[in-house]
């Protein structure tokens, strides 16, 4: 399958990348890692007009402990990230995430910055953003993660706007994502998260609605002394999920509430 | 408009003009002629087309040929040296590591690239190291048994042989 026809502009600087954009217009995509806008360019679902492709921006894929925030570079690789011995220490569930990402050879190319802008709510990195009130930080501005995911595959970013890096709070504690899937590689059919900070359970679900999702109703419940079993039939509470190939909003909701327990018990 | 190339491909240099939507592995194909990369799913699926870009496993498909300028690149063509197979290679043969063959390039390439990362892998390890490719056959028991037999040879007996080919176009 063969992309429709592009102009192509390399980047150096982050700049260098808005002012291309500001040139080539709305219709002109970033190209970071491509794992998500390639496949959908050669399945013609996205049609740029242009791309810019900014992985020769040097100092974007760093990752840094200041104070108690863990900065990931927008262009810091999936395997940068699970094999970063800051993130093992700063963020361990962010690391465990990046290991089930894709594949090897998918996780030698994908980004941080790619999936926090592709905002597909089948990310993974986009449940840990949210539900740890990270910071999207970009060439104009820093968005709360609250305020960043609008929408299905719809964020906050202008067109002329890049993910530069992602702020994470650092948290050590008690942490599990699950990802519930048929085959290594895939998506999450479902995926729970679950993260004590600061001696309070964070609790995040992937792929049950448009966007990634904070269970607020479970993380009360816990605060309020509920054992995981109780706290997690919170889970699918307010939950539209819309139904695919491979699970119907039915049985999405059961495995939000399911996964969220194990998540929460399993954590450590 | 076409843009300029220049990539080293198994340690030969390469220069074209290229189309900004040519993907990376049409490339390898069409325009340099070296076919052993394969076009397996096109969805980025079943990893066939997986080749080493500065010694790191991608999938061709999902890289445009523009990407790879000024980068060293490796294929399944440049595994063999002088004629003698890489290890990797030889333990396929020699476990018979395949049926139809479509998938295997891209196998020993991952595996090749797993063996580099984890010299000594579990059978879990090359599982797991080995998710992003697919075998139609379902031959995965031999494919594995192929990738403990090569790193045996290539880990025990001494020689990193194998594995200075596996990067020779990337160092």
């Amino acid at each position: 399958m063969i992309p429709a026809a592009f102009e192509y502009a390399k980047a150096s600087s982050v700049d260098e990348a808005v002012k291309l954009l500001d040139r080539l217009g709305e219709d002109a995509k970033v190209l970071a890692g491509g794992h998500s806008l390639i496949p959908l360019m050669r399945l013609r679902l996205a049609q740029p007009k242009a791309l810019v492709d900014i992985n020769g921006i040097k100092g974007l894929d760093h990752i840094e402990v200041k104070g108690s925030k863990l900065h990931v570079g927008a262009l810091a690789r999936h395997v940068q990230i699970h094999s970063s011995q800051t993130v093992k220490e700063s963020l361990p569930i962010l690391a465990e995430v990046a290991a089930e990402v894709g594949d090897n050879q998918v996780r030698n190319m994908g980004t941080m910055g790619g999936v926090i802008a592709h905002g597909d709510a089948a990310g993974d990195y986009p449940t840990l953003a949210l539900m740890l009130d990270a910071d999207i930080v970009t060439n104009k501005r820093t968005i709360p993660a609250r305020d960043f995911f609008k929408d299905i595959f719809t964020t906050a970013l202008a067109a002329n706007e890049i993910v530069t890096e992602v702020v994470f709070p650092v948290a050590n504690g008690p942490h599990k994502y699950i990802k519930f899937r048929r085959r290594l590689f895939d998506w999450a059919i479902v995926g729970a998260a679950a993260q004590k900070v600061d001696g309070h359970w964070r609790v995040g679900l992937t792929n049950v609605g448009p966007t990634p999702v904070r269970a607020k109703a479970v993380e009360d419940a816990l605060a309020k002394g509920a054992k995981p079993e109780e706290a997690a039939q919170h889970a699918s509470d307010g939950l539209n999920p819309a139904g695919d190939l491979r699970a119907s909003p039915e049985y999405k909701k059961h495995l939000a509430r399911v996964l969220t327990k194990r998540a929460i018990e399993q954590a450590q | 408009m076409k843009h300029k190339v220049a990539v080293t491909i198994n340690g030969r240099k390469h220069e074209h003009e290229v189309e900004a939507r040519l993907l990376l592995v049409h490339y390898l194909r069409d325009v340099v002629g070296l076919t052993g990369t394969h076009i397996g799913c096109d969805t980025s699926q079943c990893g066939a087309c997986t080749i080493h870009v500065d010694g790191k496993a991608i999938k061709s498909c999902t890289m445009f040929a523009v990407q790879a300028d000024g980068r060293n690149l490796t294929t399944i063509e440049g595994l063999a040296k002088e004629g003698k197979l890489h290890p990797i290679q030889q333990a396929f043969w020699d476990e018979h590591g395949l049926q139809c063959g479509y998938c295997t390039p891209g196998f020993i390439m991952a595996a090749a690239y797993l063996l580099e990362q984890n010299p000594n892998p579990t059978e879990d390890e090359i599982r797991r190291g080995l998710e992003g490719n697919l075998c139609r056959c379902t031959g995965y028991v031999n494919i594995v048994k192929s990738v403990q037999s090569a790193a045996k040879v290539m880990g025990g007996a001494s020689t990193t042989a194998g594995r200075s080919a596996v990067t020779a176009g990337g160092e």
